[in-house]
């Protein structure tokens, strides 16, 4: 597959030198933005699924704790009876306290400070919160609602945007290795003209002489790729091993399933294959203008 | 596969031929040729032995006229056709066009390749063929390793590996001895009397004559055909002078010979 039998002169000079590291370059930023890709899907997609059908309730503090109570008991009611709701609960004391020590200081964890009362709703996937939230807000109305789903989305659409981008620049590479390819698959005929010629008056087809060029682009586009892979797959060893010792918690999004790490062999195989296919083409549109 | 129209392998129709602007280098050409016929191609140099040939051979298209190949007018036969045709001619160029990059055994291959023959029977072929004209020793030698009469040995070698229909031979004997000529003229002959029509081009004159066979003969672009030579008509003979072909280019008109 390396060296297949051709009947064009092996040409180190041109295309046979540069084609393989276009190829390698490309596979190894295709593969890096592949990865980011993958990594970003399964981030968003882990986060629709653990935040999307929660929102929290607040009640500010008043300074009076019975008043407190009782617009914490209203709220509950409100929003256990209302369309939608799969489960309300108070999130306990302690654990708004622990919560903003960080910030606050260990004087929130001896009750010196008021703090809200929260709760932690869980609503069924398609509930409208507005509506959902009517009575609550008739009956408390202090009461703000966080609806997890806003921010949510935002960032969600922000990592959609940037896959995007991924899938564009993954475009771009392939666009990039056709024009190479056909480049240099020009760039052949023109140089072995005479050959191509002999071959024509022998009565070769115009698909014989394009098989040659094809067989031989991918020769070159296999090699480029292995490179690249080869180049890639420790780059992104790298990049997950410093992830994983600077933020843990991506530690379950990084490790991606073995069929998402067998889509990067697509890259090298993706690459060898429109290699041969552009050069195939190239080679019988040239020489269908030929006489 | 297209047949030979009555027996005939080709024929030219007032054929004329100009590169590029140039003057024409051949002029109301009309002949043709039997099956299974053998000729001599002969004429002073630059009279357009050559040229005749890559029109027959189809590299080139004529600037003019009307050629029939195996019964298909090469005007109208679409480019896709062309392989299979040019697959039934064999060709010795007069600068041999051995590919400089490739053995000996894989330049007389190509036509078997080029016609999807099987790996081994190519091998066997090839070997065989090579043996015959001598260049065993030589099989993976480069063309530029070779001497001048051992290319030529590959490239006849290559012309007629596949039974050509055809055989079109421009100076094949030019760079060697005589003995090896006639061992080639031999082989030739051979394939002849197989069913392959050949036309060999050549200045020598002695070989002409002690290989007998009949001549066409071109002078400045001028055909002309031999009394002796057998399978050939020059078609324009036969037409009655001053006919309508003829009044279409009337700078010929009267020139049959
Ligand atoms: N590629 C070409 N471009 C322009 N003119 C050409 C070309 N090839 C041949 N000619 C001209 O055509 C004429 C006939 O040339 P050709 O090669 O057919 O002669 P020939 O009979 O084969 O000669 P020789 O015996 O020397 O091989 C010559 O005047 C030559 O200059
Ligand atoms: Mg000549």
């Amino acid at each position: 597959m390396l060296n297949p039998r051709t009947d064009l002169p092996h040409d180190r000079d041109s295309h046979g030198r540069f084609l393989p590291w276009i190829i390698a370059f490309v596979v190894f930023l295709a593969s890096l933005a592949l990865a980011g890709m993958l990594f970003l899907d399964s981030l968003a997609a882990g986060w629709e699924r653990g935040v999307s059908a929660t929102l929290s309730v607040q009640i500010p503090a008043s300074g009076n704790e019975a008043d407190d109570d009782r617009r914490t008991n209203a709220a509950l009611i409100a929003l256990r009876t209302a369309p939608g709701v799969v489960r309300a609960d108070l999130v306990p004391a302690e654990r708004i306290a622990a919560l903003l020590e960080p910030w606050l200081g260990p004087a929130t964890a001896a009750g010196e400070l008021p703090l809200p009362r929260l709760i932690d709703v869980e609503i069924v996937g398609d509930a409208d919160v507005a509506e959902l939230a009517r009575p609550l807000q008739a009956r408390v109305p202090e009461a703000t609602v966080d609806d997890h789903r806003v921010w949510l989305d935002r960032l969600v659409g922000l990592v959609r945007a940037v896959e995007l981008l991924a899938g564009a620049i993954l475009a771009l590479m392939s666009a990039a290795t056709v024009g190479t390819v056909v480049f240099a698959t020009r760039t052949g005929l023109a140089v072995h003209q005479d050959v191509i010629e002999v071959l024509h008056l022998i009565g070769a087809q115009d698909v014989y002489i394009a098989r040659q060029f094809a067989r031989r682009a991918l020769a070159h586009a296999v090699r480029g790729a292995a490179a690249g892979l080869g180049l890639a797959v420790p780059t992104l060893g790298a990049i997950v091993y410093l992830a994983m010792r600077l933020e843990p918690e991506l530690l379950p999004e990084l490790s991606l399933s073995p069929a998402r790490w067998s889509t990067f062999l697509v890259v090298p195989l993706a690459a060898a294959a429109i290699a041969a296919v552009t050069a195939r083409l190239t080679v019988t549109r040239s020489l269908a203008r030929m006489p | 596969m297209p047949h030979e129209a009555n027996g005939r392998v080709i024929e030219f129709e007032n054929v004329g031929l100009r590169y590029g602007l140039g003057p024409e280098v051949l002029q109301d050409v009309t002949f043709s040729l039997a099956a299974g016929s053998f000729h001599f191609l002969v004429g002073p140099s630059g009279a357009g032995k050559s040229s005749l040939l890559r029109l027959m051979y189809l590299a080139l298209k004529p600037s003019r006229g009307l050629i029939t190949l195996f019964g298909r007018d090469i005007a109208t036969t679409p480019r896709r056709a062309l392989p299979a045709l040019r697959r039934r001619i064999g060709v010795v160029f007069q600068d041999f066009r051995l590919l400089s990059h490739l053995s000996a055994f894989d330049n007389v291959a190509l036509p078997l390749r080029v016609g999807g023959n099987r790996e081994d029977d190519v091998r066997k072929h090839v070997i065989e063929l090579l043996s015959w004209v001598g260049l065993k020793d030589h099989v993976g030698a480069r063309p530029p390793t070779l001497s001048g009469g051992q290319q030529q040995r590959v490239a006849i070698a290559r012309a007629v590996i596949g039974r050509p229909r055809l055989l079109l031979a421009d100076e094949p004997t030019g760079n060697i001895d005589d003995k090896m000529a006639f061992r080639l003229m031999h082989l030739f002959e051979e394939l002849n009397k197989l069913g392959t029509t050949v036309v060999i081009a050549t200045h020598n004159e002695a070989l002409v004559e002690r290989v007998g066979h009949g001549c066409l003969r071109l002078d400045r672009g001028r055909f002309a055909v031999d009394a002796g030579d057998q399978g050939v008509s020059d078609t324009r003979a036969a037409r009655p002078a001053g006919g309508n072909r003829d009044r279409l280019y009337p700078s010929n008109a009267g020139d049959a010979a």
